[in-house]
């Protein structure tokens, strides 16, 4: 028999999901990325006709979402780095909400800066 | 049928890369993350960025190591997630996590070929 | 007096939850409700217990869907709602009802070289352990374990990659890491470490959230990795 979501639900689960879905986006957003800064190489005036494409607010919505998702990821893996390779302290958990806050902090940071 | 493993030294390597390059990460999404909060605040533009990027060597420096340490790391996670995921293990799995990072590295250098240059 | 609804698993990995009427009473344990089920309603109900005071870790069950001793468990503590769901153990294979099968969690003992592997003979002085010292520290931290398989049924990694060792397994062998007297960590190192070992650990930490004596398997897995690196970097894992 397997677990279900009664023996997962404590807050270093959660941070584990949102760590493996935040790090499956970024990797499927990549190559996407990747594209759009080389339509460079096709000079400034297709990066330009690609970057305003990105006004709209629903593409606007997006980055947002993939900024909280990297600040998430980021924050996360530097709480794993910390269990992982510091001394054991009875800290985990101030850790996580440490590393949930500034996650929240970026997203806001952005999407204040772009509405 | 392709079951090889790869030894346990290799194992441990690998995840020991993972790790590293996540430390090399953090920084580098520390600084990408204040970056964009920054070009964002008056809308983005062709040449606001490229006029930012083109001719640094320091940004060329920093968003080639971004790539490189984003080549390692994530078709390292990916290994392990296909494998819990699908039990997909062995020989094949290694290799195609392997494509996946030379065609991550090869699309990143070639971005960052196009603003730098 | 009121009663408890108590679902019970039959069967084996195919199977169903049968549900009993179980007087409520004061005090009770979760093990006294299986108790009373197997004795009062249903003698063909296969369970396991034994000291029934939390020493000897042979009546874990899964409780309202988390692993528990159920010894230990008061039913004011989990049956607030005068329901009970009890199965067998996670991740292990079912023999009967609320009976698994516990072959795989402690041969993964024996492949994590969780045997004390002494250097000397009776004839030789005792070794001396200082309590406080930082390795002796460690041992402590992670020694009370009692095998009750509560952390392995709690891991999700155990179900996504069948051969990972699981908490207990590399708990042990951490303790015999920092137990000055032992001489098997070269091989040690080799079989904890890797894709099946330590570093198959993803820090969700349901075995220290779950386990009863307060153990952190999952900060004696974080040693084991730390500890790991060293060697692959020197290339001493036992397989080049």
């Amino acid at each position: 028999m397997k677990n279900d979501f009664r023996a997962r639900n404590h807050p270093a689960y959660w941070a584990f999901i949102v760590h493996r879905a935040s790090g499956v986006l970024l990797a499927a957003f990549l190559p996407l990325h990747f594209w759009a800064l080389g339509q460079a190489l096709h000079g400034e005036a297709k990066l330009e006709t690609f970057l305003r494409w990105t006004d709209q607010p629903l593409v606007k919505l997006c980055e947002t979402m993939l900024v909280l998702l990297l600040a998430a990821h980021m924050t996360g893996g530097v709480r794993l780095l910390a269990l992982e390779f510091l001394a054991w302290r009875d800290w985990q958990k101030s850790l996580l909400a440490a590393a949930a806050g500034v996650a929240l902090a970026a997203g806001l940071a952005f999407l204040l800066n772009v509405v | 049928m392709s079951d090889e493993r790869l030894s346990v030294r290799t194992q441990v390597l690998l995840w020991t890369a993972q790790r590293a390059s996540a430390a090399v990460l953090a920084i580098c999404v520390v600084v990408h993350l204040a970056t964009i909060i920054y070009a964002v605040r008056n809308g983005l533009s062709a040449a606001e960025i490229l006029g930012r990027t083109r001719g640094n060597a320091a940004w060329a420096a920093f968003y080639t190591l971004f790539v490189a340490a984003i080549a390692v790391h994530a078709p390292i996670g990916l290994r392990t997630i296909l494998a819990e995921t699908f039990s997909w293990r062995g020989r094949a799995l290694d290799i195609t996590v392997l494509a996946v990072a030379l065609t991550l590295a090869m699309w990143g250098f070639r971005a960052v070929y196009a603003v730098l240059i | 007096m009121s009663t408890l609804c108590v679902a019970v698993w039959r069967g084996q990995e195919s199977g169903r939850f049968q549900e009993f009427d179980v007087p409520r009473r004061e005090s009770q344990t979760v093990l006294d409700v299986v108790t009373y089920i197997q004795r009062s309603l249903d003698p063909t109900l296969a369970y396991r217990f034994a000291c029934r005071v939390g020493m000897c870790g042979s009546c874990a069950m899964t409780v309202n869907g988390r692993a528990r001793w159920t010894c230990r468990t008061h039913v004011d503590k989990v049956g607030e709602s005068g329901r009970l769901e009890i199965a067998p153990l996670h991740n292990l294979p079912v023999v009967r009802d609320l009976v698994t099968d516990m072959t795989d969690f402690f041969d993964k003992w024996a492949r994590a070289r969780g045997q004390f592997q002494g250097g000397t003979t009776r004839k030789d002085e005792f070794a001396r352990v200082a309590p406080d010292s930082p390795a002796r520290r460690l041992a402590d931290a992670a020694i009370e374990c009692i095998g009750c398989g509560v952390c392995y049924s709690a891991c999700d990694v155990v179900a996504w990659n069948p051969a990972y060792l699981g908490p207990a397994a590399l708990n042990r062998a951490w303790t015999l890491m920092n137990d000055a007297r032992d001489t098997g960590n070269r091989a040690r190192l080799a079989a904890v470490a890797g894709d099946a070992g330590c570093h198959a650990c993803h820090t969700h930490m349901s075995c220290s959230e779950r386990c009863p004596k307060q153990i952190a398997p999952t900060a004696s897995i974080a040693g084991l990795k730390r500890a790991t690196i060293a060697a692959a970097l020197r290339g001493d894992l036992g397989d080049g």
